[in-house]
């Protein structure tokens, strides 16, 4: 699923570092704790700590970091604020994991004894659990419907009565005026939860998740419960499930599914979209493309701001133009926003590479292709390509005007077209969200850059950076190798030969991650195999 | 049960219930609300015995310059206060007095059982805590009021005791109270980082907090020896031995310093450290 997708790339350094780290215990144990005890070594304390206080050899690479078992806070409980999980709460979050952070969810990794046992271990790190006092549920009322007067009554309610807008934004994407400072009980920066993307939230994603959320809170983060606001008759617990419900319908209804290809549309009798903002983009179906943080060339980054992108595209048969939309709370750089960078730099800053930019740095974008269409399937390195196959990129950054076409070979090499730039851009920053529009002649003079080709498969990249979240050159989020396929006038048969190299290459692309790790676990360091020209 | 719930009066009261059955949980003690103090409890302090313990906290060198809040973007608070309102970890009058910090009786009572008083009041006003500090009773209740009419939300993050984190979206108040002694249990406004406070939490009535001119009062003890805390969220605490004695006033004076700013507690938690990685092969 796509919510562990985004996060896989730390889980799996965490893998390679944990199974390096420690030494797992032999499995002679008979009882249930001592199961729970050789479990909890062999595959939880490589994050969470052999003590459960959350400082695992891999915790550093992490943020949120893995929780500390000792205080027995809990994110996801059916309890009161303040109150402890149950033991089928723990159960429950071991089975699913958090989606959005690095927990994985271990119900098909391991037995039932297995994970029942472990729930009984954790409790033993904290004081807080005993025997004499069983947590209580609290009594969830059964859901209501949704429509359009009960959205319209949850927006009310979310932005002018609860207010949560102080904290989300009024657009849900994390921008409220409150959001730069906040922190968790372990007092490290946490972003208010991107509400457009219910898929990575740590407990679910349906109104029935929100809602029970909203009562109970998420212990140890700002995210407060709304219980008290009900028992003092501020709103009612209709009004509840009505946040509930909008804050589900600001995310699609139906998590992305994973997408290889972003269609490009063919406009044959309207004009392309003019602007960023123009009407025409809403009738244009948008595929979502994950990102993951850049961890195969040193300096890496494990804290990516950027989750994922909503790819849009078009073409008349003479220009093509490509919109790319992300969350991202503001615009860097900010002042506002400078402490957050700085802890997150602090926090994040494994001791490898050279220091990241004092300075103000901005969000920036790069969308690639290969310079050439490759002839068959081959395509070049997934970062900025290697001296045998090239990449043709656009590049915008906040801070400046315009966007530019450039080329690489190996990361680090990124050189401007000299050729002439026949790239335009429009970019909008509004409510948490960047909207950044690309258009070019599918065709230009410059030899030097790649041709659209219309009915064939283009590869495609995308990289996004966001500048207060301590992200620039190495640091950033990435995307693998995908399609931008530009619509042909007749949709006909010639349709299935693309298709079926476009499931082809889909197969490959995975191939290109794992070559890239086994070249990195070969040569230690990328760059051998990326010269510099 | 039947499946047309009445929503609005199923939730609310069960909440109620499920919090006044205390359902705090964990042998450390749960913040939870309702409940008040015991069965009606004497006073074990005989009036006509009893002595008292007073004195005056100071600074000494010059006490560090405290930034000015900004509520440029909460109008409402603003407006309140006639001045610019400061930071408030560290106030220190002209004089050198030290202000907000918490005094009370650390050792000489364990074999006493006080009543738990009424509640106490801690006010959200002017997107500022009053009192910044405050001291209540195991069990006692405190009412936790927002004047301002606007988002507050109190997250408390105690280490003994349970935790909480409220939403209080408009001018409300919430009740909650907890079950074991801890100093200090920090609370604090996620939406405004500056909001801050402190709640010390004893089994006994014994505690004072320094007034701006720096004074503390303790109040109607039985004679006998106690060892008193100071208590301040920079510069950490400092205990005395103190004789009380029938009908005096035991005068007892701590002085901080900005040397001391090691001593001090980190509220919320001290971050994980670093740990290098394993490199994959
Ligand atoms: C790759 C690192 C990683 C591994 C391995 C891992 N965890 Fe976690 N876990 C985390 C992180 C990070 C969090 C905190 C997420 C957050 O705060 O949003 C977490 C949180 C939790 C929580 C808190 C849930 C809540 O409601 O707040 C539990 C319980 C938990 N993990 C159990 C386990 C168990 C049991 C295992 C082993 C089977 C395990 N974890 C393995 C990273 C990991
Ligand atoms: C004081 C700031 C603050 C306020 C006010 C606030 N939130 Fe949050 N909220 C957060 C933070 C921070 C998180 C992320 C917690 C995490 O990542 O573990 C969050 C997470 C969430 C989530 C995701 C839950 C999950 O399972 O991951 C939802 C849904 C949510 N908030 C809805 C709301 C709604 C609705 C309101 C208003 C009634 C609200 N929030 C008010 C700070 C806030």
């Amino acid at each position: 699923m796509m919510a562990v997708m985004t996060r896989w790339w730390a889980v799996a350094v965490w893998f390679a570092a944990a199974s390096a780290a420690l030494a797992s215990g032999s499995l002679s144990a008979q009882d249930g704790d001592a199961l729970g005890q050789v479990t909890y070594e062999r595959w939880c304390a490589g994050c969470h700590g052999l003590d459960g206080t959350g400082d695992g050899p891999g915790a550093g690479y992490m943020l949120p970091r893995p929780r500390d078992f000792t205080q027995a806070l809990y994110q996801i409980r059916t309890t009161a604020s303040g109150d402890l999980p149950t033991d089928d709460d723990i159960l429950a979050i071991i089975d699913r994991g958090m989606p959005g952070t690095t927990m994985p969810g271990w119900e098909a990794l391991l037995s039932n004894d297995e994970r029942e046992a472990l729930v009984q271990y954790l409790k033993t790190f904290s004081r807080f659990f005993s025997a004499d006092e069983i947590p209580q549920p609290l009594e969830f009322s059964r859901a209501t419907r949704s429509n359009a007067d009960v959205l319209a009554e949850g927006e009310r309610l979310f932005r002018e009565v609860a207010d949560c807008a102080a904290c989300h934004g009024d657009g849900g994407r994390g921008d409220g005026e409150s959001s730069p400072a906040l922190v968790d009980d372990g007092d490290f920066p946490i972003p208010a939860a991107d509400l457009t993307e219910n898929w990575l939230f740590n407990g679910g994603g349906e109104a029935e998740d929100i809602y029970r959320r909203l009562l109970t809170g998420l212990d140890g983060t700002p995210m407060p419960s709304l219980a008290d606001v009900i028992t003092a008759g501020v709103i009612t617990d209709e009004q509840l499930w009505a946040i509930a419900h909008y804050v589900r319908s600001l995310s699609p209804d139906n998590p992305p599914g994973i997408t290889e290809v972003v269609r490009g549309v063919l406009f044959e009798d309207a004009p392309l979209p003019s602007s960023v903002d123009d009407e025409a983009w809403d009738e244009i179906e948008g595929a979502y493309l994950p990102l993951a943080g850049q961890i195969i060339v040193m300096p890496r980054w494990f804290h990516p701001r950027v989750d994922g992108v909503w790819v849009q595209a078009a073409h008349d048969g003479e220009t093509v133009a490509v919109r790319v939309s992300w969350s991202d709370p503001n615009n860097s750089p900010d002042p506002e926003w400078a402490d957050w960078k700085s802890q997150v730099i602090a926090l994040m800053q494994p001791k490898e590479g050279d220091p990241p930019d004092e300075g103000p740095t901005p969000d920036q974008l790069v969308v690639q292709f290969p310079m050439q269409m490759p002839e068959g399937m081959e395509r070049p390195f997934f970062l900025r390509g290697d001296n045998r196959r090239p990449v043709y990129i656009w590049q915008w950054q906040s801070d400046r005007d315009g966007a530019l076409e450039g080329e690489a070979r190996g990361i680090g090499t990124e050189a401007f077209l000299s050729g002439g730039q026949d790239l335009t851009v429009d970019a909008s920053h509004a409510d948490g969200q960047w909207q950044v529009m690309f258009t070019r002649p599918l065709v230009t003079e410059d030899e030097n850059d790649l041709d659209f080709v219309i009915g064939e498969a283009i590869p495609m990249a995308l990289f996004a950076w966001d500048g207060d979240n301590g992200e620039s050159g190495t640091r950033g989020a990435v995307s693998s190798w995908y399609f931008l396929f530009l619509e042909e006038a007749t949709p006909a048969t010639v349709f299935v030969a693309p298709a079926l190299a476009m499931i082809l290459t889909a197969a490959l692309g995975f191939l290109v991650v794992g070559r890239a790790q086994k070249r990195e676990r070969q040569s230690g360091k990328i760059k051998s195999e990326t010269p510099n020209s | 049960m039947s499946n047309r719930f009445e929503l609005r009066g199923v939730v609310a009261p069960t909440l109620m219930l499920l919090v006044m059955a205390g359902c705090g949980g964990g042998d450390g003690g749960g913040a939870s609300s309702g409940g008040g103090g015991g069965a009606a409890m004497e006073n074990p302090v005989n009036a006509a015995t009893a002595g008292n313990i007073a004195g005056s906290i100071m600074f000494e060198g010059d006490a560090p310059s405290m930034d000015v809040i900004d509520m440029s973007s909460e109008t409402v608070c603003a407006d309140k206060h006639a001045s610019p309102q400061m930071i408030q970890e560290v106030v220190v009058n002209s004089n050198g007095a030290l202000a907000n910090v918490f005094v009370y009786v650390k050792e000489g009572l364990e074999s006493l059982q006080f009543p738990t008083p009424a509640a106490a009041l801690l006010d959200q006003n002017g997107c500022v805590y009053l009192p910044h500090v405050l001291g209540v009773m195991v069990g006692q209740d405190i009412t936790i009021r927002n004047s301002d009419g606007l988002l507050h939300n109190i997250n408390a993050s105690p280490t003994i005791n349970r935790g909480f984190n409220s939403s209080q979206p408009v001018s409300m108040e919430t009740t909650r109270s907890f079950r074991a002694a801890e100093v200090m249990v920090p609370l604090r406004c996620d939406v405004h980082g500056w909001m801050t406070a402190y709640i010390g939490v004893l089994d006994h009535p014994f505690h004072s907090v320094s007034n701006g001119s720096g004074a503390f009062s303790l109040s109607t003890l039985p004679p006998g020896e106690y060892v008193i805390e100071a208590w301040h969220e920079r510069y950490g605490t400092q205990t005395q031995n103190v004789t009380v004695t029938t009908g005096e006033t035991a005068e007892v004076n701590f002085t901080f310093s900005a040397s001391m700013a090691q001593n001090a507690v980190v509220p919320l938690g001290a971050p994980v450290e670093l740990h290098a990685i394993a490199e994959a092969s």
